[in-house]
């Protein structure tokens, strides 16, 4: 009998891509889905160490962390590191909701100069540079399945996608990539 | 692909995004528990269904995630006016125009119809 269990990513081990497009399961990271009031923005953003952002479709990065905008009171903290997340939330003292998701999601990087061509192969949103700038994330549909897409670099995406859906969403990503090399 | 224009996210999105979600502009009673069953049947069951120029409420699902109102033209399919919920209702002169001038035109095309009939 095994002394020692190991957890494994759900896409643990897969690659994929095409000449134009690099796809690789992002590393493991510490993730809170979080409700704020707006008048309790600051004080949360002082304890996460981290600006949550306030305008549609912007993220913002600092001391490891990764805030996205979701909507109007809602965002996504990505840490990748060993983190306190939800710790340093609960210690904040303002009136919040944060829902530790970091095993509900796992992300796919997706890379290269065809990358914005691969996500739109499922994704109806405007991925060029003026309408979706490094740091643009969005909550949105990629096929069937929702996604939360943050741009990372010009030609760098992090896919943020529920676990049950990550064979799905990196299978349509595959297709993608192999469009957007033709 | 029909695009929405979602007033939190201050940007037209893709329908995909979006589900319906009923009449917009419903006031709840404010003492529920008074009302008669005809009153609650009509507030609770009941929906005008208009053809043409409708208030509804929408939810970016996919996005957001926030209810708003939309103004719609159910006739044509077209969003006229999105704002957000919690504000009164929205005015679309143009549209009013616009259904106004249509619904002479098919009066005026059913009396003539009419008319060559006899």
């Amino acid at each position: 009998m095994a002394e020692t269990a190991t957890r494994s990513l759900p896409l643990s081990g897969i690659h994929g891509g095409s000449a134009t497009v690099r796809l690789e399961p992002a590393a493991p990271a510490t993730r809170i889905a979080l409700r704020v009031a707006m008048e309790d923005v600051g004080t949360l953003s002082g304890a996460l160490g981290v600006d949550l952002p306030v305008r549609p479709k912007t993220s913002a990065f600092a001391n490891g962390r990764t805030a996205l905008w979701l909507g109007p009171d809602e965002w996504l903290v990505i840490d990748e590191g060993e983190s306190g997340l939800m710790t340093a939330a609960a210690n904040s003292g303002a009136t919040h909701s944060a829902a530790d998701v970091s095993h509900r999601n796992t992300a796919i990087l997706v890379s290269g100069p065809g990358a914005a061509d691969a996500i739109n192969a499922g994704c109806s949103q405007d991925l060029s540079l003026e309408a979706f700038p490094v740091g643009a994330c969005s909550r949105t549909l990629f096929g069937k399945a929702e996604i939360v897409l943050l741009r990372t670099a010009e030609d760098a995406f992090r896919v943020e996608v529920w676990r049950s859906f990550s064979d799905y969403a990196f299978g349509l990503l595959a297709e993608g990539a192999r469009d957007a090399a033709l | 692909m029909l695009l929405i224009h979602c007033p939190y996210c201050e940007e037209d999105r893709s329908e995909l995004e979006f589900r319906w979600a009923g009449e917009a502009h419903i006031a709840r009673p404010e003492n529920i528990a008074a009302i008669s069953d005809e009153e609650f049947a009509e507030f609770f069951f009941l929906r005008n269904n208009e053809k043409g120029l409708t208030y509804e409420r929408w939810r970016h699902i996919h996005g957001c995630g926030r209810f708003f109102n939309a103004a719609r033209d159910t006739v044509s399919d077209r969003f006229l006016l999105t704002y957000k919920a919690g504000l009164p209702k929205q005015p679309v002169p143009v549209a009013e125009k616009f259904a106004a001038i249509a619904e002479e035109k098919s009066v005026e095309t059913w009396e003539q119809t009419e008319g060559d009939a006899r």
